[in-house]
């Protein structure tokens, strides 16, 4: 299933500089696995080392946090948007 | 022969006369009651919960106003003249039951009931703020809320400088500034409410400056002082919203959890180089910034904007979002970002918005919170990285 994934500017540079990548997952969990594969780094960056979603940054499925979906278990559909939005606290 | 005594004396039987002790209790019951005194006399002083319309506007604007033509409806004026008049229109118009007051708003005072005095704009102020009172969901009513209104600031730097501008131009009565900042040169790329000449003052001091100068009508408050857990309830008390402009994780936590514990609704905004978040976190009413955010990023991933830089026009877009919630919520006006997340890419100017919810497990706002005071967040979370493919 082709996926889209909205990459925020901090992790661009692990993401070859791309704002948007699209990838196949079935899953949030395989999604991730997708992107560390094409772009190593980036998995470290959304999972803590025993697997849990980092607290400081949220996952979207389009509109819904996946959180209160199945967490890394959301299925995914062709055409969904998974949005990485990390905390952020410039002002 | 035709006159004004027999006239009167004619509607007068024709309507229905109730003493003011009736109207009372009718009142009590949930009837409407509509004035149709002059402007400046209601100006003066009403009844609680009365409706206005002049009588020379009587015919044109009543059925708007009161579209239920048999709900119970008490008229009053002055005296018990005017009013009598207008319930014989009333009547005309199909009112079914209508009754006057007999001897008016001077009896009604006379028996010592209560009387609602308005707050009304200044003849300088119906100028400043003609715009708004012209847009239906303000009018008179609605700016004299904003100007009974009390907005904190937190940072008085890139998200604090446009809402303290916009929010002191909409004529917020009293705002807040806190920030124990000093004006530095590299700030006036982005932090409008400063100038040149204020370089090297408190952020404070040039801010209320400024804001000042912009309306009078403003009292601006100086808090020049590092928000901690010892000061915070004391500074945030007296004020209905807290605008969170600030430039650090811990203060977003402290002013976060200060908020919930008090019952404050706090509108978040964020910025990192060209991206930017607001939301609006009312306790009872949806998520707090720990539901959102349990853990701040840590500090090696999160610089702040002197360390990774920041599009200056950047803070200016996300704090005027701030303030457009400030005022729907002083005004009680519009849907506010109440559950919503809004993020801001200023590069591709794409706006996203996500649902976010009130997490039960949240420390501070869940169903079995462990946050029950406040204290000043140590952060030393540190983040590892791990070697490419281990």
């Amino acid at each position: 299933m082709a996926v889209h994934v909205e990459i925020p500017s901090q992790l661009r540079p692990l993401a070859g500089g791309q704002a948007r990548v699209t990838l196949e997952a079935r899953t949030v969990a395989s999604l991730i696995e997708a992107l560390e594969a094409s772009h190593p780094g980036l998995k470290e960056r959304l999972l803590e080392p025993s697997g849990e979603l980092r607290r400081f940054v949220r996952l979207f499925v389009n509109e819904e946090d996946i959180r209160f979906l199945q967490g890394r278990e959301t299925p995914l559909a062709p055409g969904d948007t998974v949005a990485i939005v990390p905390a952020i606290a410039g002002g | 022969m035709a006159s004004f005594k027999e006239l009167i004396r004619q509607v007068k039987a024709q309507i229905r006369e109730v003493p003011v002790a009736e109207a009372q209790a009718a009142l009590a019951r949930d009837a409407a009651i509509l004035d149709v005194r002059e402007a400046d006399e209601w100006a003066q002083g009403h009844v609680p919960g009365a409706l206005f319309v002049p009588r020379g506007f009587l015919e044109q604007r009543v059925e708007e106003k009161l579209p239920d033509k048999s709900r119970e409806l008490l008229v009053y004026c002055a005296g018990g003249t005017r009013s009598a008049f207008a319930a014989r229109t009333l009547l005309d118009l199909g009112y079914t039951n209508v009754a006057s007051v007999a001897g008016g708003i001077g009896k009604w005072k006379e028996a010592g009931l209560p009387l609602v005095v308005p707050r009304t704009l200044s003849a300088e102020q119906t100028q400043r703020y003609s715009r708004h009172l012209l847009v239906p969901e303000i009018g008179e009513a609605g700016q004299a809320k904003l100007l009974q209104s009390k907005v904190l600031l937190i940072g008085a730097g890139g998200l604090g400088s446009p809402a303290g501008l916009y929010l002191a131009a909409a004529g917020v009565g009293t705002i807040g500034l806190v920030d124990s900042d000093v004006v530095d040169v590299s700030n006036l790329q982005r932090q409008v409410m400063h100038t040149n000449a204020s370089v090297g003052k408190p952020k404070t001091t040039s801010g209320a400056a400024t804001l000042r100068a912009l309306n009078p009508d403003v009292t601006v408050v100086e808090h020049a002082l590092r928000l901690e857990a010892g000061n915070v309830l004391d500074v945030i008390a007296p004020y209905d919203v807290i605008v969170d402009g600030c430039d650090n994780f811990a203060t977003k936590y402290l002013v976060n959890d200060a908020a919930v514990l008090t019952g404050k609704t706090v509108v978040y905004g964020s910025i990192f180089r060209f991206e930017g978040q607001a939301s609006v976190f009312a306790p009872g009413a949806g998520p707090c910034y720990r539901c959102l955010f349990p853990e701040p990023t840590p500090s090696e991933l999160a610089p702040s904007c002197d360390e990774a830089g920041v599009l200056g026009v950047l803070p200016g877009s996300i704090g005027l979002i701030q303030a457009t919630e400030a005022l729907k919520l002083l005004l009680g006006r519009g849907r506010t970002l109440v559950g919503r997340l809004l993020t801001y890419d200023a590069l591709e100017t794409s706006f996203r918005e996500f649902r976010v919810r009130r997490d039960p497990g949240c420390a501070v706002c869940g169903d079995r919170p462990t946050i029950r005071e406040l204290s000043d967040l140590e952060w030393s979370c540190h983040f590892e990285p791990r070697p490419v493919g281990a």
